[in-house]
């Protein structure tokens, strides 16, 4: 096949490095949704630290 | 344990790596003779699909050091490796199409070996995850995990070197000694390419290592505070649940 002209095969690329772009950023959007999760998580327990240290008192 | 260590300075190299990749790829490295400039697509398809297979074969070294220590710390370093390998994978086989559709006008070219070697390694660790689901226990979850990380780790290689043996019919080889050498600027910039895919590769792995290793000490922090009998057991996963 004859290469394609500049105008045509620049979608193709294009699209090849937005599919690298768009898988990094889904997975980080992800590592962050977990990250908030986390978070929550620490919060509960501090919740509960500081429950338990009341009931000391 | 603490998985997170360097990675600042690796996030950054991997910005740094992968940004001056596409720089180079777009303002410096020339295009192709035969193809033009729809082979730029080379400088993200390759270097993914290397740093892919390799997280594939570190998923079986890990397994082995599991395996032989008992160390759960290896079953979740085999899972992650594992885990974004087979992201990257899905990103080789997504560049490719669009590759092999700009520049063989298909999506997909069934009869050349290159191409379904990759979508059967693909395959193949495309049922690790529902493989480590169907496991409750997780001594055994891990230990089985291994033993297909290794197995499927040894056929990473054989697979490539079987295919670098047969007759490609399309697909070109270009990193081999026979194969159309690459013009020194092409090949600085592939190995630019492939040095930032590779960092960005250990920056993720370490990201996710640090993140699960943290999940994994807070659930079982959590565990101790409210006393293990006020808590449902834990649920099924396909990731490690204790380290």
């Amino acid at each position: 096949m004859p290469a394609l002209p500049l105008d045509e095969a620049g979608k193709y690329v294009a699209a090849a490095y937005l599919v690298f772009l768009a898988l990094i950023l889904v997975y980080v959007a992800i590592m962050a949704m977990k990250l908030g999760r986390i978070e929550r998580d620490i919060s509960e327990l501090a919740e509960v630290a500081s429950r338990r240290e009341e009931e000391r008192v | 344990m603490t998985f997170g260590r360097g990675l600042r300075a690796l996030s950054i190299a991997s910005v740094v790596l992968i940004c001056g990749a596409f720089a180079l790829v777009f303002f410096w490295a020339p295009n192709d003779a035969d193809q033009g400039f729809v082979q730029k697509i080379f400088y993200v398809h390759v270097p993914m699909g290397i740093v892919a297979l390799c997280g594939f074969v570190a998923g079986g070294i890990y397994g082995i050091r599991h395996l032989r220590t008992g160390d759960r710390a290896h079953d979740l370093r085999s899972y992650v490796a594992i885990h974004i390998s087979l992201v990257l994978a899905v990103g080789v086989l997504l560049t490719g199409s669009i590759w092999a559709r700009a520049a063989w006008g298909q999506w997909w070219v069934w009869d050349e070996p290159t191409l379904v070697s990759f979508l059967i390694v693909f395959l193949l660790y495309a049922c690790y995850q529902p493989l480590r689901f169907s496991i409750e226990d997780p001594e055994r979850q891990a230990r089985y995990a291994s033993v297909f990380a290794i197995v499927a780790g040894a056929f990473v290689p054989l697979n490539f070197m079987a295919v670098r043996m047969a007759d490609s019919l399309v697909h070109p080889r270009v990193l081999g000694t026979t194969g159309g050498a690459m013009p020194g600027d092409m090949r600085l910039t592939f190995l630019v390419a492939l040095a930032g895919m590779a960092c960005l590769f250990v920056t993720l792995w370490k990201y996710e290592l640090a993140s699960k290793s943290a999940s994994i000490q807070l659930r079982s922090l959590k565990r101790r505070l409210a006393g293990e009998d006020d808590l449902a057991p834990l649920q099924r996963s396909t990731a490690p649940q204790q380290l």
